[in-house]
């Protein structure tokens, strides 16, 4: 179909294939994103009246955030458990794995959908305080990259990755890589998020 | 454009043709029609023209020419940058044709003006796709460039106008994001009812601002300014490159100083993170944070001199061909110059205190992206259209288009140094006539829109040229300029999706024009 | 079809090795997890919370880099494009919040 060299080999002189580069690029640009919006958080924070941040950030549920750290964590192992199992060949043990990290992305939207409505419940909106505003943007953002995720996620999961499979199993295995990697980025922001919004 | 600059010289009187635009006050501009104007123009020429006309169009198809490539590498993820583009600019467009119209608070939407004034919505949603589709294009210039080179075409063999678009992809890559970020906090702002750039105790038209404060104007424009600065290097870093290969062409000589040139710009990719606040010396920054920038400042101009230094002596002792693509470059190289001269002043904080938001810098700017980025545009559409289809543009009417535009060009954007120095405001809707400080240099408003309009009536040699070139025959002519660089090797138009009819195999560097002992003066890549 | 789901009892055994890894670097995020919980309760200033905060972060951060997404076996290209992230995400986060500090009539 297309005579586009290095989609799944690598090149010899970079040691690369095409994907593996673009998602690192993207992750590059997304770092940028979120970049600005901690850069804001931070400004913001001087900023603010003495006291500000604290009074309204202790207004968030730790435990709750906890659970949905550990979720996350979660699915990041088994995100990359489901690319070694695809690795050597099990495509099985794959779509289970590969599962597992989709119902703790879907567990993860779930606490943060409580969490949301909680807020709203109790007159807390975005335009509250400045606090809740970057923290409904910041983790509303990061919500819309689990969702993202989740999307590519299920579409490996449906029979198209089956059928990928059967094709050319090293194209699947280097398309979950790429995911993996997206994955375990947006964990990454995750880990980041919850001390500076959470606990500080 | 054209409205705003008859607006400027002749204030408060109907406009003609258009005047049905501005219905309700008789065809009469009012003060929120003009600022609307302004920003639209700001952000159409720079979002929706510079850059997807230099990066989008330029990059996406002769980076894979230029490189021995079949095709760019995320076919897929180029679809989606364009349509992200298409929507992007709807959005834009449509944003005129709403009851609030477009937006009216400048192309920099500087708070907290911006969080209040109509129109502002549909300028952040279409930003936000732009951005979305920028950043897509310039990934996928990245991974082409580094992936999918031809064999033996190492890094010092690539030619200029690739690594000034590899940098500029990187500039895109990671200084976009930020101005992303900062739209969508400005989103929330406007939707959302947040504060990130609502001060307490704000006031506005006369009514105290229920909003719950403590945010900062400030944010904005560093997370602005972190973009919009290396924006400036991504308008003119590709057309630098397009004049770089002209210039190596016609000179019938290797660029002077190749691989310095690579350096500096490199180097310049870098140093543009860290001048931005070079915008900011007015918003009472301390003396220690603008002696930085100030040092930056002075120190980016560096490599920008450089490159033109080099051009320059690119020039000494070559045998140069007049074609209009050259004219248009060698013309780039003294207009840019002016530009870039100019900004030294902006760069320092004492004469930047006077010189800001004043005609002044409107000058500089127009003179770096109107005769500079944009005459290059125009050399690279002159350069390479035989390769796109195949047919050489005419040269006398290449000529009729470029003297006259060149003179009016100057003619529009001279006169602005002259009003900015005698300190006329920019973005006054009436031009500047309420103010006595201004009354001595007004009449020149009239000649600058004389000039405009003659400028506009010099594109009509270019488009002329462009539909009869069309209509003409094709002669298929693979390498009509007797140039070195790959993308002369395919056939012309080259092929869909593999571009090339025979294996690329690059042997030789990107300009080895009159080597001595060959029989011809110039010795493609591909060729052994 | 049996070249391409064969894979050879070398390679097996190196993914297995590597799985184990996953395992531990797991189990480390999760105590780590646990560890900042812990420390927020911790009676300090705010400038000392801030820093073990994001220090305990950053450690965590780089487990997955590192391992989860390979980073320490990872090609030169893709190095020295994070290392230019990570300069320009530095300046973006410093060089704004300095000259704010610096401004003589704040904000």
């Amino acid at each position: 179909m297309s005579s586009i060299p290095y989609i799944l080999e690598e090149r010899p002189d970079t040691g690369l294939n095409n994907s593996r580069l673009g998602i690192w690029i993207f992750i590059a640009s997304e770092i940028m994103l979120f970049g600005g919006l901690f850069s804001a958080y931070v400004f913001l924070r001087f900023a603010a009246p003495e006291g500000d941040f604290d009074y309204w950030g202790s207004k968030l549920n730790v435990p709750m955030a906890t659970f949905n750290t550990l979720m996350l964590i979660t699915s990041s192992v088994t995100m990359i458990m489901s690319w070694a199992s695809l690795r050597m060949k099990q495509f099985d043990k794959y779509k289970m794995y590969l599962g597992l990290t989709i119902l703790c992305g879907l567990g993860f939207l779930v606490v943060k959908y409580i969490e949301y409505t909680s807020k709203f419940h109790h007159g807390i909106f975005p335009s509250s305080s400045t606090f809740m505003g970057i923290y409904f943007t910041l983790t509303g953002l990061h919500v819309l990259h689990i969702l993202g995720g989740l999307l590519v996620l299920i579409y490996f999961w449906s029979p198209v990755g089956k059928r990928m499979y059967d094709e050319d199993p090293n194209l699947l295995a280097n398309r979950i890589e790429v995911t993996g990697l997206y994955w375990h980025f947006v964990d990454l922001v995750w880990i980041f998020l919850f001390p500076i919004l959470y606990l500080l | 454009m054209m409205v705003m600059r008859y607006q400027l010289a002749y204030p408060e009187t109907p406009i003609p043709i258009v005047g049905w635009f501005f219905a309700e006050s008789g065809g009469i501009m009012l003060p929120e029609n003009y600022n609307t104007l302004g920003a639209m123009h700001g952000t159409i020429m720079i979002f929706l023209g510079v850059v997807p006309l230099a990066v989008g169009a330029f990059g996406n198809y002769l980076v894979p020419l230029q490189i021995g490539a079949p095709d760019m590498a995320f076919p897929k993820l180029n679809a989606s940058s364009y349509w992200s583009y298409f929507i992007g600019g709807v959005i834009m467009l449509a944003s005129f044709f709403t009851p609030e119209g477009a937006a009216r608070s400048g192309w920099t939407s500087y708070p907290p003006l911006s969080i209040f004034e109509s129109g502002q919505t549909m300028w952040l949603c279409g930003m936000i796709f732009l951005i979305t589709s920028s950043l897509l294009g310039s990934m996928n210039i990245i991974v082409t460039i580094v992936q999918l080179r031809a064999p033996g075409l190492t890094w010092f063999k690539l030619p200029f106008f690739i690594w000034t678009q590899l940098i500029t992809s990187f500039l895109l890559v990671l200084a976009f994001p930020p101005l992303e970020a900062a739209s969508i906090l400005q989103l929330m702002d406007r939707v959302a009812g947040t504060s990130f750039f609502l001060p307490s105790g704000l006031v506005y038209a006369g009514n105290a601002v229920e909003a719950y404060g403590s945010g900062s104007p400030l944010l904005w424009q560093h997370l602005f300014w972190f973009l919009a600065h290396p924006e400036v290097y991504v308008l003119i870093l590709p057309a630098i490159g397009i004049v770089g290969e002209i210039i190596a062409n016609n000179t019938r000589k290797p660029l002077w100083g190749y691989k310095s040139m690579i350096y500096a710009i490199s180097f310049l990719g870098f140093m543009s993170f860290i001048v931005w606040a070079h915008h900011m010396f007015l918003t009472g920054m301390g003396q220690t944070m603008s002696a930085f920038f100030q040092l930056t400042t002075m120190i980016i101009s560096i490599p920008s001199v450089v490159v033109l230094t080099a051009f320059f002596l690119s020039l000494w002792g070559g045998s140069i061909r007049f074609n209009t693509p050259m004219l248009f470059a060698l013309s780039f190289l003294p207009m840019f110059g002016i530009g870039g001269l100019t900004g030294l002043p902006l760069g320092v904080a004492a004469s930047d205190i006077f010189l800001h938001d004043t005609y002044y810098v409107i000058g500089h700017f127009h003179y770096v992206v109107a005769p500079g980025t944009l005459f290059a545009l125009f050399a690279g559409i002159y350069y390479w259209f035989p390769k796109v289809t195949g047919k050489k543009l005419h040269e006398g009417l290449g000529k009729l288009h470029f003297w006259p535009s060149l003179l009016f060009m100057n003619g529009v954007f001279m006169p602005m140094f002259i009003q900015g120095l005698a300190g006329l405001s920019r973005r006054m809707y009436d031009g500047g006539t309420q103010y006595a400080h201004a009354s001595d240099i007004l009449q020149w408003n009239e000649f600058m829109t004389i000039s405009a309009f003659c400028l506009g009536a010099a594109q009509i040699p270019f488009i002329l040229n462009i539909f009869m070139t069309l209509a003409s025959k094709a002669t298929g002519e693979r390498n009509p300029w007797d140039s070195t660089t790959i993308e002369w090797s395919s056939p012309s138009p080259p092929l869909p999706h593999v571009n090339f009819d025979e294996e690329v195999h690059v042997y030789h560097g990107p300009y080895e024009y009159s080597v001595p002992g060959k029989d011809k003066d110039f010795c493609p890549q591909t060729v052994k | 079809m049996s070249n391409k789901t064969d894979i050879t009892v070398e390679e097996h055994l190196e993914i297995q090795h590597h799985v184990k890894t996953y395992i531990n670097v797991f189990v480390a995020l999760i105590v780590l997890t646990f560890i900042t919980v812990a420390v927020s309760y911790l009676e300090v200033s705010f400038i000392e919370a801030f820093f073990l905060a994001v220090m305990i972060a950053s450690v965590k951060g780089s487990l997955v880099l590192g391992f989860f997404m390979h980073l320490i076996t990872e090609k030169q290209a893709i190095i020295w494009i994070l290392v230019s992230t990570l300069i320009a995400f530095m300046i973006l986060m410093f060089l704004p919040l300095v000259s704010m500090i610096d401004h003589t009539n704040t904000w």
